[in-house]
């Protein structure tokens, strides 16, 4: 058996798809850094990311892809599914060698396999659009907090500057210890380095907010509880289409009043 | 806005809470860049679901729950002894922008019971709007109301605001509107339509050949049929929802399960449950007559003028239809395939681009995402041998696929809305 390991990066990706041609092998698993090596194998090659040789593989796919296949597969390559960097090997080395598209044969389990990581990763990043919730701070700037599946923040941050456009805002995920403050005219990456206690909780204290922050969250929770009905109660569908991961930071589900 | 804004909240998103409708797709609209707000691609953003499980879109309030008209089958009906309150413009508008600029919301969904008179009514609406569009440049969605008899003005100003109107028709035959709510009738409910609907197409008139043409009603009208308070037919309804579908602005028909808020009136059925299951077979019809290419009539013909609660209408319709199946997945087109038991809108898709590459097995399909153990009994693809509806009779299909004790039947509230079959 055949085995190549990789980085886990994107362009060490690539990197391998080149290797395997450049040595003439068809390698049996593609493994992620972490993973587990098996027993019995013929040959172990560690894949050393080369940017070159990876441009070289974009480009060859960019010939042979649609552009949204091509976001498409960036964007699955996001995904927390172990298996995905094996997929997306065998995508690209169809892709590359097919004389036709090979974007739309959903026979494959490869193509498959990208379509419905795909569809994961922009389902977490819809998600952001749906529950980030903002609080008002004293000084004017809106806060929130999140802890996305994939790295998705990128994916739904120019949807806030675009709607919020007149309002400075932090989007912070807690997860990967990064996010964004768009000041109103622009927005960049920066990290909060404190242990003060709205970072862990995600909840501005009540010096920190602006004087009416905490009526209009007992506005929001108010009418949050007054717009469902009484016998149509269907907690299972509120989990369903509200994960329960993202309730630690929603307004509506937090605090009594 | 104080504490007694708080209690007047509650109680006219109370009073507005039976108005099904959430939705704010429709429209795409770029933030200016002056201004707060977008709406995004066409879709609505779902911003949380409350404890009945439904989507919270847009702030959906009264401007005011006190009514001048007794609709028996509303809980804000002039007779009922309830709490009332009204929200003032400035209040409505704030509490929009605060939620709105803290990501609870995509807009407003405003609707009033009717107060002095209809235009009276109306034009507090308008001006709410207004002040949203024009003093705080709010760029998110707005839903109005159009108030039953309100003028022709107001509904063309109303609809320079909006981005979706609509008036409820709540009953689907005239006659049972009457009589249920003896001052409404069809036509108070179909001016306000008509008004709009003009006023979409001038509008579209005017883009042709005029560069700045002011918005109107970009995201069209809905409207809403209560289900269960009169004993309308699910045949009624749906070609209620047909005829409306055919109207060139109607986007959307919601179904809402009757929740018996007056149950003194003897007009009105006595129920201890709102009928949520037979809602949700409604939606699916409705699902399959905007998206599957179903007529109502195939739906629910005049030999079975309601719905079969056991099974979804589309099982419902192949079991009466076993003449047309087994389909071939490999060969059919994608007309029939959406047709299968099984077979959504994207699994028909991915089986239309697949089968160009190869002959398509079950292995195939199941990958795909087809509901193999209801589609086995409606298809054909090479090797497949499972007995079909054609080889058996559709008694014994029906028998495989709907248990003795049905999870729908035991208990509706575990039902969900999702339809992909
Ligand atoms: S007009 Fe509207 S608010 Fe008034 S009673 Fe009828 S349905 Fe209710």
């Amino acid at each position: 058996m055949v085995y190549y390991r990789f980085d886990g990066t994107f362009d060490g990706l690539l990197t391998a798809v080149f290797q395997a041609f450049e040595r003439h092998e068809t390698p049996d698993r593609l493994l992620a850094p972490d993973g587990i090596v098996p027993l019995f194998y013929d040959v172990l090659h560690e894949v050393e990311t080369d940017g070159e040789k990876a441009r070289r593989v974009w480009l060859k796919l960019g010939k042979t892809l649609s552009r949204a296949s091509l976001s498409g597969l960036t964007t699955a390559f996001l995904t927390d599914n172990p298996e995905f960097p094996d997929m997306a090997f065998r995508y690209i080395c169809r892709a590359v060698t097919s004389d036709g598209s090979i974007e739309n044969d959903f026979s494959d389990p490869a193509v498959l396999s990208v379509l419905k990581e795909c569809r994961r990763v922009r389902g977490e990043a819809h998600r952001l659009l749906q529950f980030v919730r903002f609080q008002k701070a004293a000084d004017g700037t809106y806060f929130a907090m999140v802890e996305p599946l994939f790295d998705v923040l990128p994916m739904a941050v120019s949807h806030f500057c675009d709607r919020f456009n007149d309002q400075r805002f932090i989007l912070y995920d807690r997860a990967r210890d990064y996010g964004y403050y768009y000041d109103g005219e622009e927005v960049r990456r920066m990290s909060i380095d404190t242990d003060s206690s709205y970072m862990n909780t995600g909840r501005l204290t009540d010096e920190m907010m602006d004087a009416d922050e905490r009526l209009f969250q007992r506005l929001w929770r108010t009418y949050f509880k007054a717009t469902a009905i009484q016998q149509r109660m269907n907690p299972r569908k509120q989990r369903q289409d509200m994960p329960e991961r993202y309730w630690k930071y929603l307004t509506e589900m937090n605090g009594c009043d | 806005m104080t504490e007694a804004t708080l209690d007047k909240l509650k109680i006219l998103a109370a009073a507005a809470k039976y108005d099904v409708s959430c939705s704010s797709s429709g429209t795409v609209r770029r933030s200016d860049g002056n201004g707060v707000g977008n709406t995004v691609g066409g879709v609505g953003i779902c911003h949380s679901f409350a404890a009945d499980g439904r989507c919270i879109s847009l702030l959906k309030v009264m401007l005011t729950n006190y009514c001048m008209l007794d609709c028996a089958y509303c809980v804000n009906r002039r007779s009922n002894d309830i709490p009332r309150a009204t929200l003032s413009v400035s209040e409505v508008v704030d509490i929009t922008m605060e939620f709105y600029r803290r990501n609870y919301i995509e807009g407003l969904f405003l609707s009033s019971g009717v107060v002095r008179n209809p235009d009276y009514t109306m034009e507090r609406l308008v001006r709410i709007a207004k002040d949203l569009r024009e003093v705080h440049r709010f760029n998110g969605y707005i839903h109005l109301k159009s108030i039953p008899g309100a003028s022709r003005e107001l509904i063309n100003e109303a609809g320079r605001y909006a981005d979706r109107m609509s008036v409820n028709i709540e009953i689907p035959t005239e006659e049972r509107l009457k009589y249920l709510a003896p001052e409404k009738n069809h036509e108070s409910i179909f001016l306000p339509m008509k008004y709009v609907r003009q006023g979409v197409l001038e509008n579209k008139e005017d883009k042709r050949h005029l560069r700045h043409v002011p918005r109107f009603v970009p995201a069209g009208q809905s409207t809403q049929m209560i289900v269960g308070a009169s004993d309308d037919t699910d045949r009624d309804i749906l070609r209620a929802s047909s005829m409306l579908y055919g109207m060139p602005t109607m986007r959307r028909v919601y179904y809402s399960g009757y929740v018996s808020v007056n149950d003194y009136d003897p007009r009105l059925p006595a129920m201890k449950q709102p009928p949520l299951v037979r809602e949700n077979r409604l939606y699916q019809a409705d699902w399959l007559m905007r998206f599957y290419q179903f007529k109502a009539e195939e739906i629910a013909d005049a030999d079975n003028p309601n719905l079969d609660l056991d099974v979804d209408p589309k099982l419902g319709w192949a079991l009466r239809h076993p003449e047309v199946f087994p389909v071939d997945v490999n060969r059919a087109p994608y007309e029939m395939l959406l047709r299968v038991p099984g077979v959504g809108v994207r699994s028909a898709t991915l089986i239309v681009n697949a089968r160009k590459f190869r002959q398509l097995t079950s292995w195939h399909l199941k990958k795909i995402g087809v509901v193999l153990k209801r589609a086995q009994y409606f298809i054909t693809c090479g090797e497949l041998t499972a007995r079909t509806v054609a080889d058996t009779s559709p008694e014994y299909v029906r028998s495989r696929l709907v248990p003795k004790s049905r999870a729908t039947k035991d208990n509706p509230l575990q039902m969900t809305f999702d339809f992909n079959s």
